[in-house]
């Protein structure tokens, strides 16, 4: 490269200088002794944190009431889930990024109605009952506007919903089959087959959560032990672990745009973050591209430090 | 005079190779003697915690995803995987800024500094399906929230983080032969092309 062109953020000098030994591997190896020696020492030190996985059951026997209310709020339609948009269903549009709709775009590619997803189904899939049975037939032979009044009956109602004698008691007239529904998936809960019923979903083999993770998540339970462990969004969630154990700590600067105004209120806080980090990610790829951000390690002379033996020579 | 052997394709891709990266470029045994900082250890670094993190990780799958939780072996060796992974991530991080402030994509290693970024974010997704694929409270909490993040953007419609099935099969194959081919593209690159010089003296102080 001729002085004339030579251009300093873009081009490197050439190396006319000496040249020191270098035993490559030997660095190697030492790097990865040394490595594999640290791993061991942090690991019997500290251990990693193991916290067992929260059943359905512990949900709805901890806290039956917050499981019931979760259940009729699924069947009408003000849950998380119910209410979600794609990929699950059509009930919103999803989150904006500007005009973007990128989730809609994407389509329903999971499909759920959590209504008969987390309710009715799981409800068939009981042994034999005379009065669930007789339920379900009620409901089944009901119009939907006769569906959604014995619903919205119902949910009027359960705020003064207690659990009594292992039974959800509701005060409600005109909620035809619902009572039942509630009462007999929230006993279903507590046994356990629920869990199994959800994941399930009538194959004999799964490894598919996705439907017993977002009930979870639609009720109050899941967040109030996330909570203890500062584990909210708003406790810089994303990037801590349960009890004190470093987490996801490179995830800092994603976490760190949820904690700030406009993102903190915004109701499209996750894709305009998503956004953010992109283009940031797309910044750092190109940073030998772009003028003016390649020439900052020329001008805060950072390297004069890293090279001082070569300076200083 | 070229011969139809000098034609083949194995014998035009072996000299390409043999050019560009002949055996004491890939297996140097002296280095310029501005390679003389602290901060050259973290590349080495990195790449040592990532040979422990896929040691740590082939000895959990060698007796299923359930293993860790029920044996105290399997629990060690988890915390042997989780711990050489912060020790991965913190190295990455430090060589990255190292050889930002070394402005190391000068001299045409640009593509050095792109593979090596995109090594990174590759790592961040390896890791984030490692913590959803744990299979307890943590990776319940972190996919229930995380799934709002990717639903956002569309992806989730393909990438489902509630699947704990498809978030393993990421975790162990798909995402670290990703982590690991771009790693040794970045080491084959760093080595084509050597270690970056430092700036011009004058050019340096005259800025």
């Amino acid at each position: 490269v001729s002085s004339k062109t030579f251009r300093p953020d873009v081009d490197a000098p050439e190396w006319k200088g000496g040249h020191s030994p270098y035993d490559i591997i030997k660095e190697g190896t030492i790097a990865l002794v040394v490595v594999g020696l640290l791993t061991i020492i942090l690991a019997t030190l500290f251990g990693s944190p193991d916290d067992h996985e929260i059943t359905i059951k512990n949900w709805a026997n901890a806290a039956p009431t917050d499981f019931a209310m979760t259940a009729i709020n699924e069947m009408n339609g003000t849950t998380t889930t119910a209410g979600y948009g794609a990929p699950y269903n059509t009930a919103s549009d999803g989150q904006k990024l500007g005009p973007l709709t990128l989730a809609k775009w994407a389509g329903v590619r999971i499909p759920i109605n959590t209504e008969n997803d987390f309710v009715i189904r799981p409800l068939e899939s009981l042994p034999y009952n005379a009065q669930l049975s007789s339920a379900l037939s009620t409901w089944k032979a009901a119009s939907p506007s006769q569906q959604t009044t014995w619903v919205n009956n119902y949910t009027t109602a359960a705020a003064k919903m207690t659990f009594t004698n292992g039974e959800v008691m509701v005060s409600t007239t005109n909620s035809g089959p619902v009572p039942v529904f509630i009462n007999d998936l929230t006993s279903m809960a507590r046994s356990g087959a629920l869990d199994t019923a959800l994941v399930q979903g009538g194959n004999f083999f799964s490894m598919d959560y996705t439907k017993p993770l977002l009930f979870l998540s639609d009720g109050g339970y899941l967040a109030q032990l996330a909570q203890k462990q500062h584990l909210l969004g708003s406790q810089w969630g994303m990037m801590n672990e349960t009890n004190s154990y470093p987490g996801q700590a490179w995830l800092w600067l994603y976490t760190f745009w949820y904690q700030v105004s406009p993102f903190s209120s915004s109701a499209n806080a996750d894709v305009q973050v998503w956004g953010m980090m992109m283009l940031l990610s797309v910044i750092l790829l190109f940073v030998p591209l772009i003028p003016g951000l390649r020439a900052i390690p020329r001008k805060v002379k950072i390297y004069r430090l890293i090279w001082r033996e070569h300076y200083r020579n | 005079v070229s011969t139809s052997i000098d034609q083949q394709w194995t014998t035009r891709l072996r000299r390409r190779v043999a050019g560009k990266l002949p055996p004491e470029k890939l297996l140097p045994d002296t280095q310029p003697a501005y390679v003389s900082s602290w901060i050259y250890v973290f590349g080495v670094t990195t790449m040592s915690a990532l040979a422990v993190v896929i040691g740590s990780g082939l000895l959990l799958s060698l007796r299923g995803p359930q293993w860790w939780h029920e044996s105290s072996i399997g629990h060690f060796v988890n915390s042997l995987h989780l711990w050489s992974v912060e020790i991965f991530f913190f190295a990455m991080v430090v060589h990255l800024w190292g050889k930002f402030f070394m402005g190391a994509w000068r001299g045409g290693r640009t593509a050095t500094w792109m593979t090596g970024v995109v090594t990174f974010l590759a790592s961040i997704a390896t890791a984030f399906t490692g913590y959803a694929s744990q299979s307890n409270f943590d990776s319940q909490w972190i996919t229930t929230q995380a799934k709002d993040g990717i639903n956002s953007t569309g992806a989730g419609a393909f990438f489902n983080v509630l699947n704990l099935g498809q978030m393993l099969m990421w975790h162990i194959v798909l995402l670290p032969l990703a982590a690991v081919v771009l790693t040794a593209l970045h080491v084959l690159l760093v080595r084509i092309k050597g270690v970056v010089p430092p700036y011009e003296d004058k050019v340096g102080e005259a800025q």
